[in-house]
């Protein structure tokens, strides 16, 4: 098993959504994440407020994340699989997909080789 | 929903029902003047959630964190932007006359449990203040307190998107005019405006369960809103009485029976021909249970007997063993209520079984010549009707010819295209 992370870009919800849209949405990701739970592949993930700094040198920090829209960083997510094709076969149900968000996978790298 | 009753629908609208709070107290905060406010906050707080739960999953009291985000929202826009909005600190019905320092706990007293209830009815009694016309108010309604998007609204009443907006824009222009507040009325004039309230909730279900051209989900979405909506009323101890009762009755008669309504094609079933066994035995119950509460008053009600005449229909073992006579009894305690053309035009069906074609055509008499109803396409639907069962099949085809005419329901079309090929 490795461990991977998953840097989920983009796509939150237009402000336009209606509450019974919003309902249903969240209905998408509660079901996709409880199966990534009772399947044992979810470790953790957290969602990441829009605003941010950002330090360029010991010098310099800016008041705001260094990209916006739809690079800005929106979450991440850590799991487990067997391998990166694994990986991205369980990302592709992720509801963000279908909001326009993208969703890069790194492997961990592991300090122990096996 | 199929498999579940409009009632307990409730639980699954989060985002909705905790939208239409929150739109209550903060117009209560900030005014109906600043409604779009009041919507920024309110999506804003949603938003929050969602992007939040997304990832951590629900938390214990959703609601309460919704609530929550929303209380700060409104804090710190006042804060900033007091100037801006013009919000009148001096307004005791606004907002206290407390210094600025004061905001957070004066802000936590409108987010107690019993002063949102007093804020959700008092905005439902406000949506239905008289001088607003009926379908405002079911408009304003569903898309303040039933958190409906314009264009939910659109589609639950076949209009479009643009005729909505300004339904809603109307409304609030009217409230600024008249510095309309969510209040429940004091008592002197609480029984007046809950009838207006009780109307339009009545007005609400029948947009639900009558327009055959609704897809079953939207149909089922509006009945649920209406029930949820009475429930509110029967939560609370000043709207709580005997009419609010019998309406969530009749609500409970006319749902358990929707499904049995329409088949999967949308074409009309008749009463006479329904599956009885399709109907929700458990709302029917309920609604027995909110009748035999309704009995508690010395008023009787429109909302009473007809509530009591879907009550003979849910429990007849079948159309012809039907308690007609009981039934007859009741319209014509309804006729001494109102003088409702409509009412006569139903006794009369009642009637053909009762007592025959005969006596229901004479009863039919007095309405002749009406001007209003000889343009509704159900009055000439029971006249065929009469005449059908009396054997004058060409007078029969004439009536359901023009009724067809009439209605612009294409389900209603066949239904009497239908009528015209058996008859």
């Amino acid at each position: 098993m490795q461990e991977f992370l998953l840097i989920i870009r983009g796509g939150k919800d237009p402000g336009n959504a209606s509450p019974q849209e919003m309902q249903q949405t969240l209905q998408h990701w509660q079901k996709w994440m409880g199966e990534l739970i009772a399947s044992g592949n979810y470790i953790g993930g957290q969602n990441l407020e829009p605003a941010g700094l950002t330090v360029l040198n010991s010098t310099t920090v800016t008041d705001r994340p260094l990209v916006e829209g739809k690079e800005l960083v929106a979450g991440y997510l850590l799991l487990r699989a067997n391998n990166a094709a694994e990986a991205a076969e369980l990302t592709k149900g992720c509801p963000g997909l279908a909001q326009g968000c993208t969703i890069e996978i790194r492997a961990i790298r592991q300090l122990h080789l096996s | 929903m199929s498999n579940s009753s409009p009632i307990d629908q409730t639980v699954n609208h989060l985002f909705r029902q905790a939208s239409g709070k929150m739109v209550a107290v903060l117009v209560k905060i900030f005014g109906p003047e600043h409604y779009t406010l009041v919507e920024d906050v309110v999506q804003d707080a949603l938003l929050s959630g969602l992007e939040t739960w997304k990832f951590n999953g629900i938390p214990d009291n959703p609601e309460a964190w919704l609530f929550r985000v929303a209380r700060n929202k409104a804090i710190d826009m006042i804060r900033r932007k007091k100037h801006q909005y013009n919000i009148d600190f001096s307004d005791p019905e606004q907002l206290p006359p407390s210094a600025e320092y004061m905001l957070s706990s004066t802000f936590d007293q409108y987010w107690q449990d019993q002063a949102i209830r007093d804020d959700f009815l008092g905005m439902m009694f406000a949506c239905c203040h008289p001088d607003i016309s009926p379908e405002n108010q079911v408009t304003f309604i569903l898309k303040s307190l039933c958190g409906f998007s314009t264009r939910e609204v659109a589609r639950a009443f076949l209009t479009s998107e643009d005729t909505i907006s300004k339904r809603l824009y109307r409304t609030k222009e009217f409230f600024r005019a008249n510095n309309i507040r969510p209040h429940i009325p004091p008592p002197a004039q609480l029984s007046g405006r809950l009838d207006a309230v009780l109307n339009s909730l009545y007005l609400l279900f029948n947009e639900g369960y009558s327009a055959t051209q609704h897809e079953q989900l939207v149909r089922e979405d509006i009945i649920a809103q209406a029930i949820y909506l009475c429930q509110s009323l029967l939560d609370h101890a000043h709207t709580r009485q005997p009419r609010t009762c019998a309406l969530m009755a009749l609500f409970c008669f006319h749902a358990a029976r929707i499904h049995s309504r329409l088949q999967a094609d949308g074409t009309i079933i008749p009463l006479s021909r329904q599956d009885r066994r399709q109907w929700d035995q458990a709302l029917i119950t309920t609604g027995n249970e909110w009748l035999n509460k309704a009995a508690s008053g010395a008023t009787l009600s429109p909302f009473h007997l007809e509530a009591a005449i879907a009550y003979e229909h849910c429990i007849a073992p079948g159309y012809a063993a039907t308690n007609w006579k009981m039934i007859l009894t009741y319209y014509d305690a309804l006729l001494q209520l109102t003088k409702d053309p409509v009412i006569l035009l139903n006794r009369s069906v009642a009637l053909l079984e009762y007592a025959g074609a005969p006596a229901a055509l004479q009863s039919l008499e007095a309405l002749q010549g009406h001007r209003q109803l000889s343009r509704y396409y159900l009055y000439h639907a029971v006249l065929g009707e009469i005449y059908k069962s009396m054997n004058e099949k060409e007078k029969a085809v004439a009536c359901f010819e023009q009724a067809r005419q009439l209605t612009t329901a294409q389900q209603e079309q066949q239904f009497l295209s239908a009528k015209i090929a058996d008859t």
